[in-house]
């Protein structure tokens, strides 16, 4: 632990500390453009300058510095404020003087630390450079005549990503950063290049000249798009959510999000249900909110009547629903849309008990059935991480891309009995082993087996638990906890013919098995779920509701509400409470903090933000058995209603999926 | 520096050199290239790599041989690297050309010492000749590039046509040597001033005299 001084104050660092960190930790601020605290260093942008001593004679780029005993540091004196004036001076030589026209204005790095160390005018006549634009895919727009050449893009595709596509080209004042050949950027993240460039040169395609960041209303939220739960920041002005951008939390999303989550926010304000519809001869006509409930109360489903929740609700209305059902007499609830019926009487064995920061720690890892980048692309980079320090990692199913050393051990699901000897022996010499199940295995009820891996190679010991489930839909660990789930799974449901279907948003059932029953949808979106509903009743979509969700290591966090859902389009919960006047019950709740009291007396864990803990394993039993034939995402930037409404989502899907071809739009 | 840029990525361009392999004599090469950097780490020899596929593309060519997008792509899939890797390492350095060169590569040094020493006028041959910096010559004989210090500085100006370097070069000097390649011959490489073998001092010496017949501490004259 090294002594140093900064400024006169002495401070003990962390070994292995960089001198800019430890300014930062004796609270200076050290202006920066290449260095991040999640890339490699790079120390090419110059502008952390500070003068330490003992040493030459000359400032030093701190960030590349590692902090020494005794070092006295200054980052205010005379000679830093020159090297940084002039570092300054030099970056700007060559970047335009285009900050009104330019999207990453106000929450420029650039533009904020010229006005502490910028000259305020230039002395540079030449001519400056200009470098062509480069294409990066449909949601990266790039500007390269800003581009600072930080290489923080590179680095960030390189290193974390994984895929190697982004590069600086040619050498000097001639350096560029492009793709490959300018093909579209071709991974689940690519978008974070655009949060990390710290000057205008890559900006949101889809986003292009909407709003200025000080004119946008800033809510705190939670990424349904997949069940990982990334933490979100919307950014609204008026009804409408402009962009979404992550927030940073190491225990779940570090600081990414996926392009999907991203950027499906314009599917927000298309397709969307505003009124409520009714099915009079077969077709859906809209009407009023009166007329829907009448419709409703007319079914007099009595006990009969089941619920089926979507991938996307809260956990809110899937208990007002709950409870709705329940004061009918029925507690006929499901949550898994195409057919699962995993065991989930203990729900410790369909969690990720790892954590989604504990996973970076396993040196073995078998991946069962999961397309981990299309299915939770933000874990990806963590399971990047065991690769690159040595852990090793297999995985059983179909091939597919990954952006790790891995090996696959075949679509056969009788491995997890008998492990090929390689994998046998890194799980045996492991110190903290770990499995991830799939979708794709539970929908081959490998759970059991997986289950029995767990206690063959003992992935529970001190401290480490290794058993851990993937799921896909952001309402799937709210929904389990809740109860949404019969033995049999959604054949229970029709097996019990209900008269009323209560459809939350369930997008992804098949319904012409319930050719029998009236179908009561409450959602957001004209997807497959109202297509096949009777009575439509427009709700709020996650952005239009304060909320409650589980992600899938049982971790509960609650979103806020940005905007208003349109048109007469309400909340999911006072529909339902509506609903349950219609229908002549009480529910027990007339607000919306009396439904959340009783949902936290009927879940505690749902009340309280954190990790939910769901106690020990239960065993397992071996014999896993079955060929995993696929994935259950077939096409990763459609997977739910609000992407396929997303113009952008449907765009990328077309080019970066099944390669149709865009032109350009001349400029 | 003129400007580089890479050769479009033409559905031509694939067909000449999509199906480009090291031949036997440039794989041995290559191999041995490999061999000198421990196991898992031949993405080292990257720069010997391109160096023996743009030779043998010059073999091929007839030229000095240059880089098409898909002999970048071979070099990457036999080192087992991102391409976007190779082709940043091939941009950056000068000697790797980009495009097409012609027979003959004139690169002139136009760096300062060169430059006192009348590179301009080596230049002014040149374009008579009907070249032009960063082409080639209808013909396809004489592609011209202007380049930076090639450490000739003593026998300045210099210019390297392909890998030989012509020094002490005036316009007739130089004028003789092109008109020797042009007619097919080999001129002779290295200096081209008649009265110097490389680059001992021209006529009687101005400095070090006293170095001649043994060593001279000069130090404490300073």
């Amino acid at each position: 632990m090294p002594k140093v001084t900064v400024d006169g104050i002495e401070l003990e660092v962390p070994a292995g500390a960089t001198v800019l960190q430890a300014c930062e930790l004796a609270g200076k601020e050290i202006p920066r453009f290449c260095y991040h605290e999640r890339l490699s260093i790079a120390g090419n942008c110059r502008m952390c300058l500070v003068e330490v001593a003992p040493g030459p004679p000359k400032p030093q780029a701190s960030c590349a510095l590692p902090a020494t005993e005794g070092q006295v540091i200054k980052t205010d004196s005379q000679m830093v404020k020159a090297a940084r004036e002039g570092v300054m001076e030099f970056l700007l030589i060559n970047h335009p003087l285009d900050c009104p026209i330019c999207d990453q204005g106000g929450e420029c790095d650039l533009q904020d630390q010229s006005v502490a160390y910028g000259r305020g005018r230039s002395r540079f006549h030449e001519e400056k450079r200009a470098v062509t634009e480069k294409y990066m895919g449909p949601l990266i727009k790039t500007t390269m005549t800003r581009c600072i050449q930080c290489t923080r893009c590179v680095r960030f595709s390189e290193e974390v990503a994984g895929v190697d596509e982004i590069g600086a080209l040619y050498r000097g004042e001639n350096m560029q950063i492009t793709t490959y050949l300018e093909k579209a950027a071709k991974h689940e993240l690519s978008a974070n290049v655009i949060d990390l460039c710290p000057v205008g040169a890559l900006t949101s395609g889809p986003y292009a000249f909407e709003a200025r960041p000080w004119e946008l209303k800033k809510t705190l939220s939670i990424d349904v798009s997949d069940a990982l739960g990334s933490n979100i920041r919307l950014d609204s002005r008026g009804r409408e959510v402009l962009r979404i951008l992550p927030r940073i939390n190491d225990d779940v999303n570090e600081e990414w999000l996926s392009d999907k989550g991203r950027y499906m926010v314009d599917g927000l304000t298309r397709r969307r249900l505003d009124k409520p519809w009714l099915r009079r001869d077969g077709k859906l006509v809209a009407t009023s909110w009166d007329e829907a409930f009448a419709a409703i109360a007319a079914i007099k489903p009595g006990k009969s009547v089941a619920v089926v929740a979507g991938d996307m609700v809260d956990c809110e209305t899937m208990f007002a629903a709950k409870a709705l059902a329940g004061a009918l007499g029925s507690s006929l609830l499901e949550g898994r849309q195409t057919g699962m019926d995993y065991d989930c009487s203990n729900l410790a064995a369909v969690n990720f008990n790892s954590g989604l920061a504990g996973i970076e720690d396993a040196d073995a890892l078998l991946i069962v059935g999961s397309h981990v980048r299309w299915e939770a692309a933000v874990l990806n980079p963590r399971l990047r991480k065991i690769a690159k320090r040595g852990g090793k990692v297999f995985i059983v199913g179909p091939e597919w891309e990954t952006t790790f050393p891995a090996t696959f051990l075949g679509n056969d699901l009788a491995v997890l009995g008998k492990l090929p000897k390689a994998a046998a022996d890194a799980f045996a010499k492991a110190e903290r082993p770990a499995i991830i199940m799939g979708g794709a295995a539970l929908g081959k009820g490998a759970l059991a087996a997986g289950l029995a891996f767990a206690g063959q190679f003992k992935l529970v010991r001190e401290g480490w638990n290794g058993f851990n489930v993937l799921h896909m839909a952001a309402a799937r660990m709210g929904g389990l906890m809740l109860g949404y789930a019969q033995r049999g799974g959604i054949a229970d449901v029709v097996q019990a013919k209900p008269k009323m279907l209560i459809s939350l948003g369930a997008d992804e059932v098949d319904y012409t098995k319930f050719a029998g029953s009236m179908i009561v949808y409450i959602g957001h979106h004209g997807d497959k779920g109202a297509h096949a509903a009777d009575v439509v009743l427009p709700a709020a979509a996650f952005s239009e509701k304060s909320g409650t969700y589980v992600n899938t290591e049982g971790r509960v966090q609650f979103a806020d509400k940005a905007v208003f859902a349109p048109g007469d389009a309400r909340e999911d919960w006072t529909i339902l409470r509506a609903m349950a006047d219609a229908l002549g019950i009480s529910v027990g709740f007339d607000s919306f903090d009396q439904l959340r009291t009783a949902m936290a007396s009927d879940v505690p864990a749902l009340g309280r933000e954190g990790v939910a803990g769901y106690g020990a394993l239960p065993n397992g039993k071996a014999g896993g058995k079955g060929m995993i034939e696929g994935y259950p995402i077939k096409d990763f930037y459609l997977t739910n209603a609000i992407a396929r409404a997303s113009e952008t989502m449907q765009r990328c899907s077309a080019e970066l999926l099944n390669g149709e071809v865009f032109a350009e739009a001349a400029e | 520096m003129a400007d580089r840029h890479l050769e479009p990525d033409t559905p031509e361009l694939r067909v000449r050199w999509g199906g480009f392999a090291f031949s036997k004599a440039w794989d041995a090469k290559a191999k041995t290239a490999i061999a000198k950097y421990p196991d898992g780490r031949q993405r080292s020899a990257v720069m010997a790599l391109l160096d023996f596929a743009q030779r043998q593309v010059g073999e091929e060519t007839g030229t000095q041989g240059w880089l098409p997008i898909p002999v970048m792509e071979y070099v990457a899939r036999y080192l087992d690297m991102p391409v976007i890797r190779v082709v940043e390492v091939a941009t950056f350095y000068f000697m790797y050309n980009l495009v097409p060169v012609g027979k003959f590569h004139v690169q002139v040094c136009g760096t300062t010492p060169c430059m006192l020493r009348g590179s301009d006028d080596i230049m002014a041959v040149c374009a008579k000749r009907g070249m032009h910096k960063g082409h080639t010559t209808d013909d396809g004989m004489w592609t011209l590039t202007e380049v930076e210090c090639m450490g000739n500085c003593a026998s300045a100006p210099m210019v390297q046509i392909n890998d030989g370097n012509y020094e002490d070069l005036t316009v007739e000097r130089f004028d003789a040597v092109l008109d020797a390649l042009a007619a097919g011959k080999t001129p002779k490489e290295g200096t081209q001033d008649p009265e110097r073998h490389t680059v001992e001092p021209v006529g009687a010496l101005s400095s070090l005299q006293q170095m001649v017949k043994a060593n001279h501490d000069y130090r404490g004259e300073w």
